[in-house]
């Protein structure tokens, strides 16, 4: 049912120094999944996200998006970082930020107006930060950044949507709400690519996985492939957790 | 009028700079610049201003591609690459002041100006140039404005938007050259940074918002400027560098001192006024809770019973019979209406959290 291939990666090999820190990653991303990459930390998780968005220059290796390369497919991409990549002390507020998400399709030199205002205003309704909208950054929670950064990615009304540990740091309220809008998007046909730590919750809100540790250890859904096998060579040691079938 | 025109320049530009955290740069832009102004010199033999701001502005150009040569190309942290193209190009500044100084023919005197600042050197073209660049740089900033910001609030993210983040950022950067180097009549190599700092730095503590930040920063530094060149007036051969920093540093002092939302004043102000009204809540939701065991809630209980509670003084009581919360009745008290509501609000506040 699921033949269209939304991310395709190819040879992806990418270092910051000598040693590579992604090595030959190949990997396809069908339509409409909810996909979780997993690993221990330095795998490459980030590096791999990055350098799929044209933020990292590969080694070598080509990525293309519905059969087009990268740069021509920008608009269908969006992206959320790690909370911690940015200066919350920044001077500026949440719609602010959530107006971000616009700037993309305005292009350059030409300023949001009142039709890109109502679109981060309904992505902070959706995140549920509607409250909050004039409030400077730095004065808000962990979570609550968070959900801005989702908002911001929201606006962007992209089909693939790029996550790096959306969940890290939120308490499990948000958790569940962030993985509602998840599904959600999914349901719309958008296909969601997350970060995720949490391995005992990788069953019940993804499916599909990527296992990752410099190499691609294993891909697919996860009702195939999450298994103590793939987890062991994943996480080196000898990883078991409790899979309620 | 040069000063104030050029303190409002750096202020806006600054505040880039310092939301970047790149302090360092404005330092080692400037003092990359010294070398150039010796060369132009050492070639033309001009004491003219143009020409040598011109040799200041190349080198001070190389000096920064340079840097970001280095922190792209190796591993050297930011900083590391700052410091080492600031030190080398001082240097070499330095060594090239020397030896016009030691040439019997060199008529020297103009060069040393470019150490500390001599705004008294300045004349009207000098001036009308500093304008004219300044009218650029704020057209640009309001052209571009959107781009910057988001440049320097998530550079990763606006790369993913398609925007060309080196362009960006060498348009900021360039602009920031221009801006050192036109100071350098006034100010000076050495404290040329603090000049780009200060404002923007004094400017942080009073707003959230950037755009404000930018006009407050201009605002501060035209102030330094004005009152730095007039004060060094009144003082024969003072150099009115160091007096157009201390201005902007006294800026700076005040706004840490007495900004409402981030000064230090105002935070222990609002801490001591906080851990009052806490330690008045707290004795008042302990109250309510005793209240709350009679079906009559103005029902008077002992004082005694209180002082089993931590944080009860005579003075909060007190503090809640003005507020007419509580009334006293002998050695005893018993809640008002008010008091009863006001307390179980204060219940629903803690559940319901804060929505501005
Ligand atoms: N800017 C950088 N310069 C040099 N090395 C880097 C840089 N960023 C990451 N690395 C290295 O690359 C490797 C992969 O890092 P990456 O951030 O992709 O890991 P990750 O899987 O996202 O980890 P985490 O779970 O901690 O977020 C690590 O070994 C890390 O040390
Ligand atoms: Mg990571």
């Amino acid at each position: 049912m699921k033949n269209k291939i939304a991310v395709k990666v190819d040879d992806l090999t990418v270092a910051y120094n000598y040693k590579p820190v992604l090595w030959d990653i190949d990997l396809e991303i069908p339509e409409g999944v909810l996909m979780a990459i997993v690993g221990p930390n330095g795998a490459g998780k980030s590096t791999l996200i990055k350098s799929i968005l044209g933020i990292l220059k590969p080694i070598a290796g080509s990525v293309s998006i519905y059969g087009k390369p990268y740069e021509d497919q920008r608009s269908l991409v969006a992206y959320v970082p790690q909370k911690g990549s940015v200066d919350w002390d920044f001077p500026t507020t949440a719609l602010d930020v959530v107006k971000m998400g616009t700037y993309g399709s305005l292009g350059w030199i030409k300023r949001p107006g009142l039709k890109q205002k109502k679109a981060a205003l309904e992505a902070l309704e959706k995140v549920g930060m509607l409250p909050f909208k004039n409030r400077q950054i730095s004065q808000l929670s962990g979570g609550q950044q968070q959900r801005i950064f989702l908002a911001r990615a929201l606006v962007q009304n992209a089909s693939i949507y790029f996550m790096d540990e959306p969940f890290q740091g939120v308490d499990a309220t948000t958790e569940i709400a962030i993985i509602n809008i998840l599904k959600e998007l999914r349901k719309a046909g958008k296909t969601v690519i997350v970060v995720h730590h949490d391995l005992q919750t990788v069953p019940e809100y993804f499916d599909w996985v990527t296992f990752l540790n410099v190499k691609k250890i294993a891909t697919g859904p996860v009702k195939d492939i999450f298994n103590d096998d793939n987890l062991t060579k994943t996480y080196g040691i000898n990883y078991k957790v409790s899979i309620q079938e | 009028m040069g000063t104030a025109i050029l303190g409002a320049i750096t202020g806006m530009l600054g505040s880039f700079a310092v939301l970047r955290k790149q302090s360092l740069l404005g330092d080692a832009i400037s003092h990359a610049a010294l070398p150039g102004i010796a060369i132009a010199f050492l070639i033309t033999g001009a004491k003219d201003s143009n020409t040598l701001l011109l040799g200041a502005l190349v080198s001070g150009l190389i000096g920064t591609f340079w840097i970001r040569g280095i922190i792209t190309k190796t591993h050297l942290k930011s900083d590391t690459a700052l410091g080492l193209i600031l030190s080398l190009f001082f240097g070499f500044g330095m060594l090239l002041l020397t030896y016009i100084q030691k040439q019997p023919n060199a008529n020297q005197a103009g060069l040393d100006k470019y150490l500390f600042g001599q705004a008294a050197t300045l004349v009207e073209r000098d001036v009308w140039l500093m304008a004219i660049v300044t009218g650029i740089c704020l057209l640009v900033l309001l052209l571009f404005w959107k781009e910057f910001k988001i440049l320097l609030f998530d550079a990763d993210y606006t790369k993913t938007l398609g925007f060309n983040t080196k362009t960006i950022d060498i348009l900021i950067t360039s602009f920031i050259v221009l801006a050192i180097v036109l100071g350098l009549q006034t100010v000076g190599v050495v404290l040329m940074s603090a000049m780009l700092l200060a404002p923007a730095a004094a400017a942080r503590q009073w707003t959230n918002s950037l755009g404000v930040m930018v006009i407050l920063a201009a605002i501060f530094g035209a102030f330094s400027g004005v009152f730095g060149t007039a004060i060094s007036a009144t003082q024969n051969n003072l150099s009115t560098g160091p007096v157009i920093v201390i201005v902007a540093s006294i800026f700076v002092l005040l706004s840490f001192v007495f900004s409402p939302s981030r000064g230090l004043l105002f935070k222990q102000i609002r801490f001591i006024k906080n851990r009052r009204d806490l330690e008045l809540h707290k004795t008042l939701a302990f109250m309510y809770n005793i209240a709350e065991t009679h079906e009559d809630i103005t029902h008077p209980h002992a004082i005694k019973i209180l002082n089993n509670f931590q944080g009860f003084t005579k003075g909060t009581l007190q503090k809640l019979v003005h507020k007419n919360y509580v009334k006293l009745d002998g050695n005893m008290w018993y809640m008002t209406e008010e008091g009863f509501k006001t307390a179980s609000n204060l219940y629903n506040q803690q559940t319901t959290g804060d929505n501005e």
